[in-house]
């Protein structure tokens, strides 16, 4: 991905170099193309993410809030399960199960023989046939498979919190403006669509900024999953590297890739705050809430 | 007769398929000679790389090294992510209850005490750093020094050098460089102790064909001498050979 390496003529040798051209050779190795490459990795990630955890949450939250009561308790079950576990337990033991799921569903339809038991002790075995991605598969696709596996625990983890802060926000909504609604004869899909949905967008929207700040920082998780993330890779480059077999040794670095990462984080979260400012506003517009009252009577006079 | 044909077709299939099979190796990368990542290239490359390849070529296998934190490493191997794991690990009796392991690859090597000062105590109320989840983190807890666990190797360095731990305890081939390189500011201490039954290959207990494989291969380097020609390049002229 860095192309020829290395970068230019003169790195051939980097201990002869002065300061300025042994730190241009420095910035330029393989390991920091790399580094580089997890910070597209990270906003893919949250891009990605962010759009699929907040449709489980809503999910969870309709739910929850359904008069059927299997499907209630399902969207309350989801929400208590996942918020009473550590994330950190989630990423370690659901994301195998998940992809054990997976092996295992494949195997009954793909392998010959079913005779022998997929899991023994703590081992999982399926036939080469129902591994995903088939262990001749090309590096890249075992890299979107793990990516994929991520988005979707990152999504449920967060989709359940989402689900809370939304069914929170749907309970905000004032009695008075869905009992109106009702007045005019809207049946309860009408009431919810045209209601009571476009309304607790503005009383969620402080719990679900909270938790995109949340997830932007949580993405070190990664490397539990086998992705290499900006954190892994900003302590990989500080450590130490010592003399022997590396071409630009130096002491313990770490705080000087920690202080690149809290600026890119602090940038990040002011982009997200502004961008999440705008967003109230628009969503306070015409809203039988204070800001929205505000608003109002400034148009009024 | 008709299940025996049935078996034995599917034997002979499973087999072929086998032959084509990737196997997927697990690497920390994190643990410097032994599996490291390039610095100028920034790919996997050290002693365990460089003797995985020349394994499998002798065992006419197609390979491939992927990494994988040290913490979820053998889970991993369980759940079929990968097929080995070549990590720096050492044959140990409670590792041998979860995983197989191949013949060693490493001779039972030191390991060793890294601190500020050569007259620092490491046995009873010593703070003594170590990675978790190492045979050297399992002596440590034994022998009445309070452990102090790490994730990775390099940040148990780390806190001998800003005073948290008064010493940290692993491989001595890991620490070396790190006392040849501080000018004095770290010292290799002189109770070195032999733990482990040097390190192999990891393996699921059910995957013995591979196992046999891995067997035959390192077997053939260590009659060749090849594997000692490799032990030198990567760790120095004067370590333990087979």
């Amino acid at each position: 991905m860095a192309g020829p390496l290395p970068m230019f003529d003169f790195c051939a040798d980097p201990s002869t170099l002065p300061w300025y051209s042994w730190l241009a050779c420095y910035l330029t190795t393989g390991t920091h193309f790399n580094f580089y490459g997890s910070f597209v990795t990270v906003l893919l990630l949250l891009a990605v993410t962010a759009p699929v955890a907040l449709a489980f949450g809503f999910l969870g939250a309709t739910a929850a809030r359904s008069p059927v009561a299997p499907v209630s308790l399902l969207g309350r079950g989801y929400i208590v399960a996942v918020r009473g576990v550590p994330d950190i337990v989630y990423f370690m033991f659901f994301v195998i199960a998940l992809d054990q799921g997976i092996e295992w569903f494949k195997h009954l339809f793909v392998c010959a023989d079913l005779s022998q038991p997929v899991w023994n002790g703590n081992e999982f075995s399926v036939c080469s046939a129902a591994k995903v991605p088939l262990a001749t598969s090309a590096a890249i696709w075992h890299k979107a498979y793990a990516f994929a596996l991520a988005v979707f625990t990152f999504a449920i983890v967060f989709g359940a919190f989402a689900a809370n802060v939304i069914y929170g926000a749907m309970q905000a909504v004032p009695r008075a403006q869905l009992e109106t609604a009702e007045a005019y004869g809207m049946t309860q899909g009408q009431v919810f669509r045209r209601v009571l949905v476009p309304q607790m967008w503005i009383y969620a929207l402080p719990g679900l900024s909270n938790l995109w700040l949340i997830l932007i920082k949580a993405t070190p998780l990664l490397f539990l999953l086998g992705i290499q993330d900006i954190v892994y890779w900003a302590r990989e480059l500080g450590s130490a590297k010592t003399s022997g077999n590396n071409p630009y040794p130096h002491g313990d670095w770490r705080v000087y890739y920690f202080l690149a990462l809290l600026v890119f984080y602090l940038v990040f979260t002011r982009v997200s705050e502004i961008a999440l400012s705008r967003l109230t506003a628009r969503f306070s517009r015409g809203q039988a809430t204070r800001a929205g009252e505000d608003m109002r009577k400034v148009v009024a006079q | 007769m008709k299940k025996l044909l049935l078996a034995t077709a599917v034997a002979v299939l499973g087999t072929g398929a086998y032959a084509q099979d990737v196997v997927r190796i697990g690497t920390e990368g994190a643990y410097e000679p032994y599996n490291y990542i390039d610095q100028a290239t920034g790919e996997l490359t050290g002693y365990e790389i460089e003797l995985g390849k020349e394994l499998c070529k002798r065992a006419e296998l197609n390979c491939e090294f992927v990494q994988n934190a040290w913490d979820s490493i053998i889970p991993n191997l369980q759940s079929g992510n990968y097929d080995a794991i070549m990590a720096g690990m050492s044959i140990t009796e409670e590792r041998q209850k979860v995983i197989d392991f191949s013949q060693n690859y490493i001779p039972p090597a030191s390991s060793a005490y890294l601190a500020l000062s050569a007259d620092v105590n490491t046995g009873e109320g010593a703070v003594i750093a170590a990675q978790t989840g190492t045979i050297q983190a399992g002596y440590v807890a034994e022998s009445g020094a309070t452990l102090l666990e790490f994730a990775s190797p390099d940040e148990t360095v780390a806190a001998v050098k800003n005073g948290e731990a008064d010493a940290v305890f692993a491989d001595k081939d890991y620490l070396a460089p790190f006392a040849k390189d501080s000018n004095g500011e770290l010292v290799l201490l002189p109770n070195e102790v032999q733990i482990g039954g040097g390190i192999g290959i990891g393996l699921r207990k059910s995957d013995t064909a591979l196992k046999d494989k891995f067997n035959a291969a390192i077997q053939s380097m260590k009659d060749d001498g090849s594997v000692n020609t490799m032990i030198k390049k990567w760790f120095g002229e004067d370590s333990v050979v087979f």
